[in-house]
């Protein structure tokens, strides 16, 4: 298996690691920089639950390979609060509607409406549920993740 | 952090039944839930599968040479080496000749079944030393179908145990036979529940480290399972203080599902065998076609005695139910319903036939409601058949066969009381809610139209409190009635409060739970008080938090232990001041002398009870500490030699009104109006409530239109991807309306009832009545889940 140098900045952070050509983006941030926030649900790119940003653009890290994202910014789960504790205006529209109940598909869901939010701060629930059906949630039936993104949209989570 | 907020006008509590934002929430949105995946240990190996390519079959030989000289592979075990050094897994029948162990010995009895497992210093390595590992097979004839199963001359699959008939019995309770014979009418109808799951996001993975200084197997799972650690030990042949389940584990969602103890034993053996720490996460394929996680499997044969009026008189019920290959646990879903056998209605006799049938599938597990979704769904869909027999509609006749709530507590023919509800008022309030006068204006204009519309409603009895005696109504020697659950609590010499629970959380909140009911009861900000997962050798008795029991009982051994400390506390101070208690009460988080001479506050009281020997009441041990364990309130009672057992205490309910259209062109079926009115006695948490029913709801149209595990002729799973097997997406589960009605339950101390099961066990019924309702026009109808576009696509024609 070959190995490559990779540089990714992830979270504002530079990162160099070597990594074997077959290493998924995924299990790159997990396991090589123990960004465990990122989940792996189905490793075949549906349930949604591994996004992450690629420049900016939601992705499923799954299906990517670290090596792909050579030269790339990514931002996690991780990176979405501006210090590690304070909650961003999205993450705490979560808490406040309880988005989610296990934990597992939120941080997919929390990457894919920041996107959201940001290309169309006040979207319409049509737009929302447009946005987010690529990540399945098996805990909360969907109302309260929706109830979430509007409510971080009405408090100003665009940013 | 002392709070004198005013009680609730509707509830006169402080903080039960408000309005707060759940603990865990915060860690989750950060990305830093700590999950079984997450844990990382030195020198951790990891694990991958090979597995049965045939549904059955003799394994003749097994060449790992070119896997095991593969760099980084550690070693391979294979089921004759497993089996000779471990006992077989439980079964909780009574099945002589069905062992059950993690690797398949000389035969394999399904496709996907685990065969040899290879250990390696990372799992991409393993998974390549898998696809070396020549298995040789001599295929067997496999048996898919379960009436087909039940066929002498079909294929054995444990030829051991004398048919593949594994239980069967039939429950008379009351006079079925007369009351048939005196029915003016009778119909009899038959249903398909078709296998499938709840699938959690999150697959099982489980990591364990033996450690012979000691020799103490600690264990991380993502299991939600009661008597795991037991199971683990028996096994294992560790003596059960040897095991250490580390319930700090956040689950990614189990709903019934993350049970792995077949994962929990192959990999705790591994351990001690290579004496390296080792992790098995499945991979999504692993867990479908082989994790032991698909739901029940269900064929109903319904017979139903009533008069002109659709009053019923009587039921029979057969059910066929093809648990797969290892039956575990799950047969036992056929007892369970036995608690809520007539639903809602006052049916004065019931024959129940239960037949539990083994198939070349992968083994069935517990999904939420634990078997009562599919006999629900059975329930309300021949109810709706009577209706139209007798030429009324499907929310007359509901109101006509409801237990009325001047009858509790009301005691099922089964032998169950149910503690309290009101039906008509919650029914009323989900009609209102829906507007049905509107739907049916709809309705019909759709119908001039051409369309094709229709509207169901559908209600359920939802049992809650896990008192698991259907482990003795289908196991004469099982004996078990305890089923326990326990809260340790502790207030520090700073006055601080935390919490020990002996569980894993899979989202239900319990953090949130117990820190709120330590709030009510000390009147302290829950926030400020901490909750934590003990592990299984420093936490109590547990029955793990299945069956919508947790409020109910973890709710309940919280309040108790907060108020025996309460109690020591008001001693404590009464002492102090020189005063006997009963001349003492509390004020707020204070101790006053009822004369008004002194006072303590909460926080001179644990700085004596943790500083001031001197001062404490003579004999008291320092500290304070207590911890409280109870038994399900009403539980204790085997079951009568008839069957008749008091199953859970307490009876949540639901009734849901749903309006469907069905696109001609193309059969997808889509919603106009979900609404639903939920009774779980007090509400606790509102939000956490609410996430409980919309989620069960969203499992539930899964279960209605899209989710099967399909096999293929030669048994191969064929809906082994999440690109086949099909989970509802936002574009798929409506906006639901839903109110709330608040009956109380007399057994718990705040009026609290379950809250995890309800949404799954109506809506799968709520959403085909509506279908039916839409077809009834064509003459035609559906009688199983899913209905798929194709389906009805079929019907139309």
């Amino acid at each position: 298996m070959s190995a490559h140098a990779v540089t990714i900045v992830v979270n504002g952070k530079r990162m160099e690691r070597t990594v074997p050509a077959r290493r998924s983006l995924a299990d790159f941030l997990r396991d090589d920089l123990h960004l465990t926030g990122t989940h792996i649900g189905c490793e075949h790119g549906i349930c949604g639950a591994c996004t992450v940003h690629l420049d900016g653009v939601p992705v499923r890290s799954c299906i990517l390979y670290a090596v792909q994202a050579d030269g790339a910014e990514v931002t996690t789960v991780e990176g979405l609060s501006p210090d590690g504790t304070t909650l961003s205006p999205l993450q705490d529209a979560f808490v406040e509607c309880h988005g989610l109940q296990c934990g597992f598909c939120t941080p997919g869901m929390l990457m894919a409406a920041t996107a959201l939010l940001r290309e169309v701060p006040h979207p319409t629930e049509a737009q929302i549920r447009d946005e987010l059906g690529g990540n399945i949630c098996r805990c909360t039936g969907y109302q309260q993740i929706v109830e979430a993104v509007q409510l971080a949209a009405r408090t100003g989570a665009a940013r | 952090m002392i709070v004198d907020a005013p009680p609730s006008e509707a509830t006169a509590h402080r903080f039960v039944g408000r309005k707060r934002r759940p603990v865990e929430d915060r860690r989750f949105v950060l990305g830093r839930g700590r999950y079984a995946a997450d844990i990382t240990l030195p020198h951790l190996h990891h694990v991958a599968i090979v597995p049965s390519r045939y549904a059955h079959a003799r394994i003749t030989s097994i060449d790992a040479s070119a896997a095991l000289a593969l760099p980084g592979v550690l070693g391979i075990v294979t089921g004759p080496q497993l089996q000779a050094q471990t006992k077989p897994l439980r079964q909780y029948l009574d099945i002589p000749g069905v062992e059950w162990f993690p690797l398949a010995g000389e035969i394999a009895r399904y496709a996907g079944e685990w065969v040899v497992a290879v250990v390696a210093t990372e799992r991409a390595i393993a998974e390549d030393a898998v696809d070396l590992i020549e298995v040789g097979y001599e295929p067997l004839p496999a048996v898919l179908d379960p009436e087909a199963a039940m066929d002498p001359a079909s294929p054995s699959v444990h030829p051991s145990h004398p048919s593949n008939v594994l239980y069967r019995r039939t429950f008379v309770w009351g006079s079925v036979a007369a009351d048939f014979a005196a029915a003016p009418r009778t119909l009899t109808t038959r249903y398909r529940w078709h296998r499938s799951a709840t699938v959690p996001i999150e697959t099982f993975a489980v990591t364990a480290a033996w450690e012979p200084g000691s020799a103490l197997l600690d264990v991380w799972a993502s299991v939600q399972m009661p008597q795991f650690p037991e199971q683990i030990a028996d096994a294992l042949g560790i003596p059960l203080n040897g095991v250490r389940v580390h319930f700090d584990v956040d689950v990614g969602g189990s709903y019934g599902t993350k049970r792995g103890i077949k994962h929990a034993v192959l990999v705790g053996f591994l351990t001690r065998h290579f004496g390296v720490p080792v992790s098995f996460v499945e991979d999504r394929l692993e867990n479908m076609r082989g994790g032991d996680m698909h739901g029940p499997d269900r064929i109903f044969d319904v017979a139903a005695a009533y008069d002109e009026r659709g009053v019923v008189r009587s039921l029979r019920i057969r059910t066929i139910d093809d648990e797969g290959a290892y039956p575990g646990r799950s047969p036992l879903q056929m007892g369970k319903p036995v608690g809520a056998i007539v639903g809602a209605y006052a049916i004065g006799s019931v024959e129940y036939e239960a037949i539990a049938v083994t198939t070349n599938k992968t083994g069935q597990v517990a999904v939420r409601g634990f078997g009562q979704a599919p006999t629900n769904f059975a329930l309300e869909l021949t109810m709706d058949r009577i209706a139209r027999d007798v030429g009324i509609d499907a929310l007359e006749i509901r109101r006509r066969n409801f237990i009325q709530p001047e009858q509790f507590p009301y005691v099922i023919p089964s032998g169950t009381a149910y503690d309290s509800g009101d039906y008509p008022a919650v029914m009323t309030k989900a009609v209102d809610l829906a507007g049905m006068a509107e739907l049916q204006r709809w309705r019909a204009a759709a119908r001039a139209e051409g369309r094709i519309a229709g509207i169901g409603i559908a209600s359920c009895i939802e049992p809650g409190g896990g008192n698991a005696i259907f482990q003795a109504l289908f196991n004469d020697n099982d004996k078990t009635t305890t089923f326990p659950e326990g809260c340790q609590v502790k207030i520090d010499r700073t006055g601080t409060i935390s919490a020990q629970i002996g569980v894993a959380s899979s989202g239900q909140g319990h953090e949130t739970l117990v820190s709120t009911l330590l709030g009510e009861i000390f009147g302290i900000e829950p926030d400020t008080i901490r909750v934590i997962h003990a592990d299984s050798l420093a936490g109590l008795p547990s029955q793990s938090p299945v069956a919508s029991r947790m409020a109910i009982v973890l709710g309940d051994a919280t309040v108790g232990a907060a108020r025996r400390l309460r109690e020591q506390m008001l001693r404590i101070a009464a002492h102090d001041l020189g005063r006997a208690p009963d001349h003492c009460e509390w004020h707020g988080p204070a101790v006053r002398a009822k004369d008004g001479s002194g006072e303590r506050t909460w926080l001179e009281i644990a700085r004596i009870a943790h500083l001031f020997y001197h001062r404490l009441p003579p004999g008291m041990e320092p500290g304070l500490q207590t911890q409280f364990v109870i038994e399900v309130p009403t539980g204790g009672t085997l079951p009568t030699p008839d069957g008749r057992v008091q199953m859970y205490p307490c009876h949540s309910f639901s009734a849901h009104v749903v309006a469907v259209e069905i696109d001609r062109g193309t059969g997808k079926v889509t919603f106009q109006k979900y609404a639903l009115a939920h009774d779980c006695g007090t509400v606790i948490n509102p939000d956490i409530v609410r996430g409980m029913v919309m989620g069960g709801v969203a499992h539930g149209i899964g279960a209605a239109l899209y989710e099967r595990f399909i096999y293929d002729d030669d048994g191969r799973l064929i809906t082994q991807t999440l690109a086949d097997y099909l989970m509802p997406t936002t574009h798929d589960v409506p906006h639901v309306e839903m109110v709330e009605h608040e009956t109380p339950s007399p057994f718990t101390t705040m009026g609290q009832k379950g809250v995890g099961e309800g949404g799954y066990m109506s809506t799968p019924a709520a959403v085909v009545c509506a279908i039916n309702d839409a077809l009834a026009p064509f003459g035609t109808r559906v009688d199983h889940v899913p209905v798929t576009p194709v389906d009805l696509l079929e019907l139309l024609q």
